[in-house]
């Protein structure tokens, strides 16, 4: 595959710049340590045996390539363009973390630190880190905000099953932003001996280049697909973005194909009201934010606003730094999804296609629902089913039927 | 050349060969007029140089002390705009160096040449963000502007010796020396390369250092300035505030806590 070798340079700059986004606005303490993770990278993304080492576990381990499927009974169901989901919900853990998590795994061998950290929303990138740290024996931490924990309870008890020590994030509103902050708490008081998987296109540089790099390789492998499946390249790519990995995982290989428009899909939640969404290109400004400088919600004084979705994943005041980018050049496009919308979605697609998607990616598959039947029949969509609904249940449970689920 | 109150104090202090105290409050905890009494009496026990925190939402680089300081401010009102009042009613008593000490963010949605045009003319000294590097602010043009103001920059025991220089090289109004990895807070021993790491910053420039994070007690005071150019206490302060904050008597109970503080500071 040799995704990385081929991921375009360009983009960030030296300094980490997405255009005016991104950055290192970090505390000095983790300075040197991005710096070393930057040079560390650049070695790895040179050197072949590193490259055969993640396609090969990949491929063995966590199951790539994923099947670009053609959704023949939603696409009818819809009644206009042809609709293919990339199937990143058939890895290992169960959503596209992995890809991201296993790449960073293998760098934290190459730094020789043993201590990984992580932080989690959905609980998907914590899983992913802690089932990659049980594969190479490192030991691991994640923090996760406390109302996640809650509504995110199975993939606590996986986290803890593989090994992971999950610790309760009570700050603020005690979601994926505050267990953000602890993360970075740990991380430069423990800077020397640990590596901190940061699991989504956020934070400082050289962490959103990293996870975009992890990740290309779905949209490396969907162009390929396409192209053998309709031998020509689809019009519309769709995902949901909270910090934007899998979006930008997605849409990565296809950005110098003018012909492509895309769109990512943000948390609308109860509709863009203040504090009760995660929409940062609906009602946000520019600022810096958890050492990147990006799109986030805060108030006329530059405090960060609460956020609200039915989405843990999604449930957070930034956005990826280069989604920043793109959206001001114009070349993503970018919408919301509110929570009764995705939950729609979630059971369209379960009745329909026989497929339970994560409530994030129910989010981008909201977005398929209300797109494919405005484009013609000849038209094709690509929308990333990042990730499966399991962790869900209990939650869509409560919110579509009102019934409270007991394990 | 000596206009800045901040290098005035340092001028004074390298003359008499004594190392500066430098204390931290979080503005708005518990109330900006609280804030105020407690600057003044900390001045009257012959504190030299206040950190006056800006309070933010999401203060990484700070332990719980301080994070609770901040939520506490924000709680009671505190804006940016009222920080900058503040500090305009601090200079009616107070000719006492003042340095804001926030994260980037409130400055930026202020206006980052605005805020330091206001804080200067208010009468603030200095200016600390945590989170912008010297290589942020140097690749930024949009964080130009500061208006006299001292750019305090942060040096950490991780920062590589070449770097620790370098950052000393441009050092404005004084280099904060964190003397361990870690946020803010308390800690029960010092770490034990302080002197030598001081001393490889200050081998770049003549820029005063002050070393800070985890010093809390007067014997920890002492220790730090027998190799840097002034001691910086903070959580251990914020906290003595938390403990009295509804008490009429908050600004003598402070100024009690710092009073052997500053004495120790003073006896090397």
């Amino acid at each position: 595959m040799s995704t990385l070798a081929h991921a375009p340079a360009s983009l960030p700059d030296s300094h980490g710049h997405f255009g005016q986004f991104g950055g290192m606005f970090v505390p000095e303490t983790l300075m040197a340590a991005l710096k070393e993770l930057e040079s560390e990278y650049a070695a790895a993304r040179a050197d072949a045996s590193f490259q055969a080492e993640l396609d090969d576990l990949l491929h063995n381990y966590v199951g790539r390539p994923t099947p670009l499927y053609f959704a023949e009974r939603l696409t009818s169901h819809l009644g206009g363009a042809k609709v293919y989901l990339k199937r990143e919900d058939l890895l290992h853990t169960g959503a596209h973390k992995i890809n991201n998590a296993l790449g960073q795994a293998l760098l934290a061998k190459r730094l020789g630190k043993k201590r990984i950290i992580a932080e989690t929303g959905a609980g998907q990138h914590g899983v992913a880190t802690a089932t990659v740290c049980a594969r190479f024996g490192l030991q691991c931490r994640v923090y996760m905000g406390k109302v996640d924990m809650e509504r995110q309870a199975l993939n606590v008890a996986r986290m803890r099953f593989l090994g992971a020590e999950v610790v309760a994030v009570t700050a603020g509103q005690a979601t994926l932003k505050e267990a953000v902050n602890e993360a970075m708490r740990d991380w430069v008081t423990n800077v020397r001996t640990t590596h901190y998987i940061l699991g989504s296109a956020l934070g400082s540089h050289p962490f959103p280049m990293i996870v975009r790099d992890f990740h290309r390789v779905i949209g490396v492998e969907a162009r390929r697909q396409i192209l053998e499946k309709e031998n020509r390249l689809p019009d519309m790519l769709i995902a949901c973005v909270g910090g934007g990995s899998n979006a930008i995982g997605l849409f990565h290989a296809f950005l110098d194909d003018a012909s492509v428009k895309m769109c990512g899909v943000e948390a609308g939640g109860d509709g863009i009201i203040q504090g009760r969404h995660a929409a940062r290109f609906q009602g946000g400004k520019l600022g810096v934010l958890q050492g990147t400088k990006t799109y986030l919600l805060a108030n006329h004084d530059g405090q960060i606003e609460l956020t609200h979705s039915v989405s843990a994943g999604l449930d957070y005041a930034a956005v990826g730094p280069e989604h920043a980018y793109y959206r001001d050049q114009g070349r993503i496009e970018y919408t919301y999804a509110t929570d009764d919308e995705a939950l729609s979605a979630f059971r369209t697609l379960s009745e329909i296609e026989g497929l339970i998607p994560a409530l994030e990616t129910a989010h981008g598959i909201a977005e398929v629902i209300k797109r494919a039947p405005t484009m013609d029949p000849s038209a094709i969509i690509i929308a990333n089913l990042s990730g499966r609904g399991d962790k869900d249940v209990a939650q869509a449970a409560r919110h579509i039927l009102g019934e409270e689920l007991k394990f | 050349m000596l206009e800045n109150r901040l290098d005035q104090t340092f001028a004074r202090l390298r003359e008499e060969k004594k190392a500066a105290f430098v204390a931290y409050l979080a503005a708005g905890d518990p109330t900006l007029d609280a804030t105020l009494g407690l600057v003044l009496a900390l001045a009257g026990v012959g504190v030299d140089v206040i950190e006056l925190g800006l309070p933010f939402s999401d203060p990484l680089a700070d332990g719980i002390v301080n994070q609770l300081a901040a939520q506490r401010a924000l709680e009671s009102g505190t804006t940016t705009a009222g920080v900058i009042e503040l500090i305009r009613r601090i200079r009616e008593h107070s000719s006492i160096p003042l340095v804001l000490f926030t994260y980037l963010n409130p400055v930026y949605t202020y206006g980052f040449e605005k805020f330091h045009a206001d804080a200067a003319a208010a009468g603030a000294d200095g200016v600390l963000l945590l989170d912008l590097p010297p290589d942020e602010a140097a690749a930024n043009s949009e964080l130009t502007g500061t208006h006299g103001l001292r750019q305090i920059r942060l040096i950490a025991p991780t920062t590589p010796p070449a770097r620790m220089r370098d950052i000393g090289s441009q050092g404005e109004g004084f280099i904060y020396y964190v003397s361990r990895e870690g946020v803010t807070g308390e800690q029960s021993e010092l770490a034990t390369n302080i002197a030598e790491n001081v001393a490889i910053i200050k081998s770049g420039s003549g820029v005063p250092v002050c070393v800070g994070f985890g010093i809390s007690t007067p014997d920890q005071a002492a220790a730090v300035a027998r190799s840097a150019d002034g001691v910086v206490v903070g959580s251990a302060i914020v906290k003595t505030i938390a403990a009295h904050g509804s008490s009429p008597d908050l600004a003598s109970l402070v100024a009690d806590f710092v009073r052997p503080l500053v004495e120790a500071t003073k006896s090397v």
